[in-house]
């Protein structure tokens, strides 16, 4: 139940006591005062017809106001969801009515699924034609309920600020999500007396329920019985910034930890209590050992299919402890026994104080018992396979090897599932995926937002043959820019991933998933964005170190086995004790989950 | 198992809440049986009274997801059992129907209905009751022809005195106690 109060909240509502100075401006510099007010400084977008009068106000503020053109809008969503991600600020983009808007639609779904905050901006066709079936008219409003947070359609000029600063407390508070605003051309014209004034509450919202104290209690009692507990974090670590509270509670506790794959980075790579990651393609330890722990320790995380499989076999034997932000996410697939609602980054070290200090020297063997048995039977050949053709675990390893310590973009697909596997994170906010959307086309211009966000640091995008040319007309952004994003393109010539389904569970029958791709040094020469192309294992280290060093763009293409798998994996139906360790093993698909 | 489940849901007033809430049920191929909107006894706050059939768990998700939704401030629903229930049914016919057989006027009596307006062509009856109640009433005056049927859906209001939903501090959350013991069964 939210804590809610039972008033209603208009969106006119002005705060008592405070005598507002107004400045009488257009709705469109009204739009750009706002998103200056909340820090913004950087926006991704493309114009059109209906948001042509805020792109000409943006003109008057590009000293504060940068405004990066994507080559396509959902460049525009997916650069403002890597930018939110690599800074934690709120992502910002803009595009005009109808197909500007709908262009959005994959980026703001993914944004949803992967909690990211954003405020989408949409003009919008004058307020008297809405539902005329005008020009470029479509009602983004309800196209867009099931996958905003939040939306509004602004009708009139007076009402931007309030809609502004409501839209960027909904995007960042509690458990962050896109929100969308519409704005309707005569309101971009229109003017209005400006002020703005931040958000800090809504009455019908409460982003941050108060953590219950016998909830706690209960937890901690349970952790400090237990003989095999396990945490399994997401990205709630990171996203309520409490990396520094987790690892305190984790290594005053003991526990060994398992990470979720949006998770991934929130704790270091080696750090000794970390086993790895969860997971359909995760590793063989946690998984096997999530059925073995008698307290399972849920931080920030959903219970995702990918993580859980089969939920008739999922740590049945466990009690459950769930620490959460979001409440519809408590009991939705896997049954908390003790549900600890509130902010991670306060709850965890209010728990603390209830714990014991403990270690749990044979729990942590039976994982490297495990992960000696995944080393052996998979993870030494991905590194050192054995075949002439290169393995994309050999390019990951070899961008660790560098030491650079990039933030990490992976598209979706075979490639994504080897990054997370094997890259070796040092901090927090290292890698950017599409979890819960798998969103191919995302990596390279989440990539371009990553850069914008955090230029000091190297980010580098590892993309696959298909994914690339989903949205490779964002080198235009590189080209533009001389933005140095690295690109990675681990190309088998394939639909990896699809392939990989297709071989294990339909028969070898491979539809539609072999590639014939273009020459994409030709393609990078066209945008002038230096490049390579790897063939042999002798050259990669090479290749990668110059691409490292290259002081801007960099395109480097890495020829991989045809028809690698990713292994282990959980083949769908089954538990997550179940894992395949590789070819030889029962992959029958049971068909009671399917793709 | 499947029961009617009846949702009251309060929202601020915004356009286009109504199709925020709809989609969190049909999402899940829920079909509303019953739907509607009205100012709450809180000015400013509508509820939105919605009844489904799906089974408790479902239920409980659903109502934490719809108080996801920002303009929502609360969602809660009650199976049949717990609720009291209305439904007013309106029915036209012919005033000569009424004029020329007494058989109308003992229909009507006998069921407790009454005659909400007539004219020399037509009589619009009124009954309000239950579902089974205005169908018995169907069913006989279409002896006499009905032209026109219009039934609203249910109307609820829950039996137990309920505002703690009211009170100023819920301050803890109940780990959603009034779901854990039915999820568990139907888990």
């Amino acid at each position: 139940m939210k804590t809610a109060s039972m008033t209603a909240d208009t969106l006119t509502s002005h705060k008592k006591n405070v005598i507002p100075v107004t400045e009488t401006m257009s709705g469109s510099q009204a739009i750009i005062k706002c998103l200056l007010a909340e820090g913004v400084s950087k926006i991704f977008g493309y114009p059109g017809g209906a948001i042509m009068p805020t792109y000409d106000a943006l003109m008057d503020f590009e000293d504060q106001l940068e405004h990066i053109l994507v080559r396509h809008e959902q460049g525009a969503v997916h650069a403002a969801q890597g930018y939110a991600r690599a800074s934690g600020d709120v992502g910002v983009c803009i595009a005009t009515s109808g197909p500007g808007a709908t262009n959005l639609i994959t980026g703001i779904a993914d944004a949803f699924l992967d909690s990211t905050p954003l405020v989408c901006i949409t003009g919008q066709v004058f307020a008297h034609l809405l539902g005329t079936d005008a020009f470029q008219e479509i009602d983004i409003l309800d196209v867009s309920i099931p996958v905003t947070k939040w939306n509004y359609k602004v009708t009139d000029a007076s009402e931007i600020p309030t809609a502004l600063a409501k839209a960027f407390y909904v995007a960042k508070s509690g458990r962050p999500g896109p929100v969308l605003i519409d704005i309707t051309k005569n309101a971009q014209v229109d003017s209005l007396d400006f002020v703005y004034q931040a958000c800090k509450h809504l009455s019908s919202y409460e982003p941050y329920p108060r953590p219950n104290q016998l909830a706690l209690a209960q937890a901690a009692s349970l952790i400090n019985a237990a003989k095999k507990p396990l945490v399994v974090f997401g990205q709630g670590v990171i996203l309520g910034q409490a990396e520094a509270e987790f690892l305190a509670f984790a290594e005053h506790t003991g526990v060994p930890l398992a990470s979720t794959v949006l998770g991934l980075s929130a704790v270091p790579t080696d750090h000794p209590q970390y086993v790895g990651m969860l997971g359909m393609h995760g590793n063989y330890a946690p998984n096997r050992l999530t059925n073995e722990c008698d307290v399972l320790i849920a931080i920030g995380m959903r219970f995702d299919d990918r993580v859980t499989s089969n939920l008739a076999f999922y740590a049945k034997q466990a009690q459950v402890i769930h620490f959460e932000i979001d409440p519809s996410e408590i009991n939705k697939n896997v049954h908390a026994d003790v549900a600890v609602l509130g902010d991670v980054k306060q709850t965890l070290p209010e728990l603390m104080k209830q714990l014991n200090h403990n270690k749990y020297p044979l729990w942590m063997a039976q994982f490297a018992e495990l992960h000696e048995i995944e080393h052996q039977k998979i993870i030494q050949h991905d590194l050192k396979p054995s075949t002439v053709a290169i393995h994309m675990a050999e390019v990951i390893e070899g961008l660790n090897a560098l030491h650079e310590n990039p933030i990490v973009v992976t598209d979706v697909g075979q490639h994504q599932m080897v990054a997370c596997r094997y890259t070796q994170f040092k901090r927090s906010r290292s890698l950017i995926t599409s979890g819960g959307l798998g969103t191919m086309g995302f990596c390279l211009p989440a990539a371009i937002g990553a850069k914008f966000a955090c230029p000091d640091r190297p980010v580098v995008g590892i993309v696959g043959d298909g994914g690339v040319q989903m949205t490779i007309q964002e080198l235009g952004v590189l080209m533009q820019h001389k933005l140095a994003v690295k690109v990675i393109i681990l190309n088998n010539q394939f639909l990896g991933m699809v392939r990989q389904w297709q071989e294990l569970y339909f028969d070898k029958r491979y539809a539609s998933t072999e590639m014939c791709n273009p020459d994409f040094g030709l393609i990078a020469d066209g945008y002038g964005i230096a490049n390579q192309q790897v063939n042999n294992r002798e050259d990669l280290s090479t290749a990668l170190k110059t691409m490292m060093d290259h002081p801007g763009a960099y395109v480097l293409e890495v020829m991989v086995a045809q028809q690698d798998n990713v292994f282990p994996i959980i083949t769908p139906g089954l538990s997550v004790a179940d894992m395949n360790l590789g070819p030889g093993q029962n992959n029958q698909f049971t068909g009671d989950q399917d793709e | 198992m499947n029961k009617n489940y009846n949702f009251a849901i309060y929202s601020n007033d915004q356009s286009g809440i109504l199709n925020r809430i709809t989609a969190v049920f049909s999402r899940v191929n829920l079909n509303i049986d019953a739907l509607s909107v009205c100012e709450s006894e809180q000015n400013g706050v509508f509820r939105h009274s919605i009844q489904v059939r799906c089974e408790h768990a479902t239920a409980c998700r659903l109502s934490k997801q719809l108080e996801r939704q920002i303009e929502v401030i609360r969602a809660e629903f009650q199976a049949d059992e717990e609720m009291i229930q209305q439904e007013v049914a309106l029915y036209k016919i012919a005033s000569k129907s009424m004029l020329e057989q007494t058989l109308t006027e003992q229909i009507i009596h006998r069921h407790h209905a009454r005659v909400l307006s007539m004219n020399s062509q037509f009589t619009v009856i009124e009954k309000t009751g239950k579902r089974h109640e205005s169908q018995a009433l169907f069913d006989d005056l279409a002896v006499v022809g009905v032209l026109e049927f219009v039934r609203s859906g249910p109307v609820s209001i829950g039996k137990p005195m309920n505002d703690e939903g009211m009170s100023a501090d819920i301050s803890v959350f109940k780990q959603s106690a009034t779901c854990d013991v039915d999820f568990q069964v139907d888990a």
